[in-house]
C-alpha cells in the first residue's frame, strides 16, 4: 500500500533536461522529501510522479504498478499544492468531497468521509464556508483535508507551508508529522527550507540540477554528507568552507558546521575580527572576518557578550570537520 | 488634515474631468432621444431645445411602428448578436484555455495566426465571403450573418482571453485533474467563472460593432424577411428627401437593447474587478 519507485526517470522540455536519471525507491508508509535549491526539479518530479507532467523516458511505479501513462486521478494520489488551489465556488465540503464524487462514491459515503476528515482537522465548524472566507492556514487544513479524503496510496505535498507566516508553519507543520503518524501514508513532500526538510523527514533525498546528489535519514546527511553541496545546504546557518591549504588540511576545502567551532580571545587557532553579532538568546550567531576564509559563522549556545571589532582566535573541532576536493566530493583522509 | 483636503481637491477635480467627458459623450445621444419625440418642424427650427407641449409629436414613433417590419427587424438584430456573441464567447474562450493551458508544436504560430485577424479588416474579403455564402446557398438568412460575425469577432477574443486564461492558477486546473474532472469541466467549472470579467469585456467590445453594422447585413442578407435594425432603418433615409421623425425614433429604438445588454456586461465587469481588489 504506498510503494514508490522510480528508475531512470527522465524529463526535457525541449533540449532542456530538467530531470536526469532519478532512480529512487520510497517505502510503504515512509515519509521521504525532495529537497533543494530552486530550480533544482524537485517540484517537477513531484509532477511527475503524480501524472501532471509526462515522464521522457523511464518508469514510475505505484506499487509495483507502471503508471507512466496513467492519468493522474487513477494514479490513487492525493497532492496539496503551494497556492491551496482550493475551487472558488464550492464550500469546504464540496472541495474536500469533489474527488469522490467524481469517481462516483454514494452521498453518504462521502459526507462520512468529509466528516472524519474535517474531524482530524479541527474544521467541523467551516464545512458551509467558501475558500475565500476563510484564512491561510484554514485554507491550507481544507487542501490536506481534500486529500485525506480521498484515501490515496500517496500523499503529495507541494511546498504547502511556503505560503504561511513562519508561527504558523511551525503549526502546521507539527500537524502533518502528526497526520503521517495517525494515517500510517506514503508521504512525498517538496521544499526548498531544510529546516522542514529536517524536521519531517524519514528520508531525505538532496536535488541538484535534475540529479539525486545524496539520498539518507537527516542525521545521516548531517553527519556524513557526500559532498560540499548537500554539506552546505543541510543545516542551518549553513556551513563554513574554510580554505584548507592555508590550515594544511587535505583538499581544497575545509567544511565546518557553525555549532563546531569554539572562540578563545588568544591562543592557538585562526585569528579573526567580530563583523557582525546577533543575539538570539538562547544562542548566539557570531561572523568572523578571518583572512583567507572569508566571513566565518560561529554558532555559541547561550549568552555571549562578543561586540563587532573584537579581536579574537576560532578554534574548529577537527574530529567533526570535512574535507572536499576541487569538484566539491568529499575526501576521507585516514587521519580524519 | 491638510492630505485629506488635498485628498478631496484633487478627487473634485477628477470628478470634474469625468463629469465632462461623460456629458461630451451622451450630448449627441440625448439630442437624438430629444429630437425623436418632436415634429419636423421643430427638429429643423429648434434642434437644442427640448420638447415641449406645442412641438411634442410622436410622428417618428408611429412612422417606425406602423411600418410593420420594424419588430421583425429588431429580433433579426437581437438573434444576430447574441447568437454571435454566444459562439464568439464559447470558441473564443476554448482557443484561448488551449492556447494558454497545453504545450503543442506550433502553439505561438497558432496564437499569432488566430491574432491576425485583429489587423486584417474582415471587410476586405467580403467579394470572397459572398461568394462561399452564395455557393453555400446562405444569402439571405441570419446564419450567413453569424458566420461572418463569429470569425469578426474571433481573433480579438481569442488574444484577449488566451492572455486571462494564463493566469488562471495552474496548481487550481491540476487540483482538478487529480480529483477526476475531465478538462471540458475543468474549462467550464473552474476556468471559466474565474475569467469573467475578461469576457464581459470581450462581450462588450464584440456586441457593438455587430449591432451597428451595415455593411454585411446589406451585402448578404438584404431580403425583407432578415433585415436587421441598421439596413431597416434605412429605409427612412431617401435620396432626395429623408424622414428625420423616423430615423431618430428608430435609433432611441435601437439604443435600448444595446444599453442592457451592456449593463448586464458591465455588472459581471465590476464585479470582477472589485472582487479581485478587495478579495
Amino acid at each position: 500500500m504506498g510503494h514508490l519507485t522510480l528508475h531512470n526517470a527522465c524529463k526535457s522540455f525541449g533540449t532542456v533536461d530538467v530531470i536526469r536519471d532519478v532512480t529512487l525507491e520510497v517505502q510503504d508508509g515512509e515519509f521521504c522529501v525532495f529537497v533543494g535549491p530552486s530550480g533544482c526539479g524537485k517540484s517537477t518530479l513531484l509532477r511527475m510522479i503524480a501524472g501532471l507532467e509526462d515522464i521522457t523516458s523511464g518508469d514510475i511505479r505505484i506499487d509495483g504498478q507502471l503508471v507512466n501513462t496513467t492519468p493522474p486521478s487513477q494514479r490513487e494520489i492525493a497532492m496539496v499544492f503551494q497556492s491551496y488551489a482550493l475551487y472558488p465556488h464550492l464550500n469546504v465540503r464540496d472541495n474536500m468531497g469533489l474527488g469522490l464524487k467524481q469517481a462516483g462514491q454514494p452521498k453518504a459515503q462521502i459526507a462520512e468521509s468529509v466528516d472524519r476528515a474535517a474531524g482530524m482537522l479541527d474544521l467541523g465548524s467551516y464545512l458551509t464556508r467558501r475558500p475565500g472566507e476563510l484564512s491561510g492556514g484554514q485554507r491550507q487544513r481544507v487542501a490536506i483535508g481534500r486529500a485525506i479524503v480521498r484515501k490515496p496510496k500517496l500523499f503529495l505535498f507541494d511546498e504547502p507551508l511556503s505560503n504561511l507566516d513562519a508561527a504558523l508553519r511551525v503549526q502546521t507543520r507539527i500537524e502533518i508529522a502528526n497526520l503521517h503518524r495517525e494515517l500510517g501514508a506514503t508521504m512525498v513532500y517538496v521544499t526548498h527550507d531544510q529546516v522542514e526538510a529536517m524536521t519531517l523527514a524519514d528520508r531525505i533525498v538532496v536535488l541538484r540540477d535534475g540529479r539525486i546528489e545524496q539520498v539518507g535519514a537527516p542525521m545521516e546527511l548531517y553527519n556524513n554528507p557526500a559532498n560540499e553541496f548537500v554539506a552546505g545546504f543541510i543545516g542551518s546557518p549553513k556551513m563554513n568552507f574554510l580554505d584548507a591549504p592555508a590550515l594544511g588540511a587535505v583538499g581544497k576545502s575545509m567544511g565546518v558546521r557553525p555549532e563546531h567551532i569554539t572562540l578563545a580571545d588568544s591562543g592557538a587557532g585562526i585569528d579573526g575580527r567580530v563583523s557582525h553579532v546577533e543575539h538570539l538568546g538562547g544562542e548566539t550567531l557570531v561572523y568572523v572576518n578571518a583572512d583567507p576564509h572569508g566571513l566565518v559563522t560561529v554558532r555559541l549556545f547561550g549568552e555571549h557578550a562578543y561586540a563587532v571589532n573584537d579581536s579574537l582566535v576560532m578554534r574548529p573541532d577537527m574530529a567533526r570537520a570535512f574535507h572536499f576536493d576541487d569538484t566539491g566530493q568529499r575526501l576521507h583522509p585516514a587521519s580524519a | 488634515m491638510t492630505s485629506a483636503r488635498a485628498n478631496m481637491g484633487r478627487s473634485a477635480a477628477a470628478h470634474a474631468i469625468l463629469i465632462a467627458y461623460t456629458v461630451l459623450a451622451l450630448y449627441p445621444v440625448f439630442l437624438i432621444l430629444i429630437n425623436s419625440v418632436k415634429g419636423r418642424r421643430a427638429i429643423f427650427n429648434d434642434p437644442l431645445s427640448l420638447p415641449t407641449a406645442e412641438t411634442f409629436d410622436p410622428i417618428g414613433f408611429q412612422t417606425v411602428l406602423e411600418q410593420g417590419n420594424f419588430l421583425l427587424y429588431f429580433q433579426n438584430s437581437l438573434i444576430v448578436t447574441v447568437a454571435s456573441l454566444f459562439f464568439v464567447l464559447l470558441f473564443g474562450a476554448m482557443a484561448a484555455f488551449a492556447l494558454a493551458e497545453y504545450r503543442f508544436r506550433g502553439n505561438l504560430l497558432m496564437a499569432l495566426y488566430l491574432a491576425l485577424g485583429i489587423m486584417i479588416p474582415i471587410r476586405l474579403g467580403t467579394v470572397a465571403i459572398l461568394e462561399i455564402m452564395v455557393a453555400a446557398g446562405l444569402v439571405n438568412t441570419l446564419t450567413s450573418l453569424v458566420l461572418v460575425y463569429t470569425a469578426q469577432g474571433l481573433p480579438l477574443a481569442v488574444f484577449i482571453l488566451s492572455e486571462f486564461m494564463r493566469q488562471v492558477s495552474d496548481d487550481l486546473k491540476n487540483a482538478a485533474r487529480i480529483d477526476g474532472l475531465s478538462e471540458y469541466r475543468i474549462f467550464f467549472t473552474i476556468a471559466l467563472p474565474l475569467v469573467r470579467p475578461a469576457m464581459a469585456t470581450v462581450a462588450v467590445f464584440t456586441m457593438i460593432p455587430i449591432w451597428n453594422d451595415l455593411w454585411f447585413p446589406l451585402i448578404l442578407a438584404p431580403g425583407e424577411a432578415t433585415k436587421t435594425l441598421t439596413l431597416g432603418s434605412q429605409i427612412f433615409l431617401g435620396q432626395y428627401v429623408t424622414d428625420w421623425n423616423a430615423v431618430l425614433a428608430a435609433l432611441s429604438l435601437a439604443i435600448f437593447p444595446v444599453v442592457v445588454l451592456y449593463l448586464i456586461f458591465s455588472r459581471q465587469l465590476i464585479r470582477g474587478i472589485t472582487k479581485g481588489a478587495v478579495k
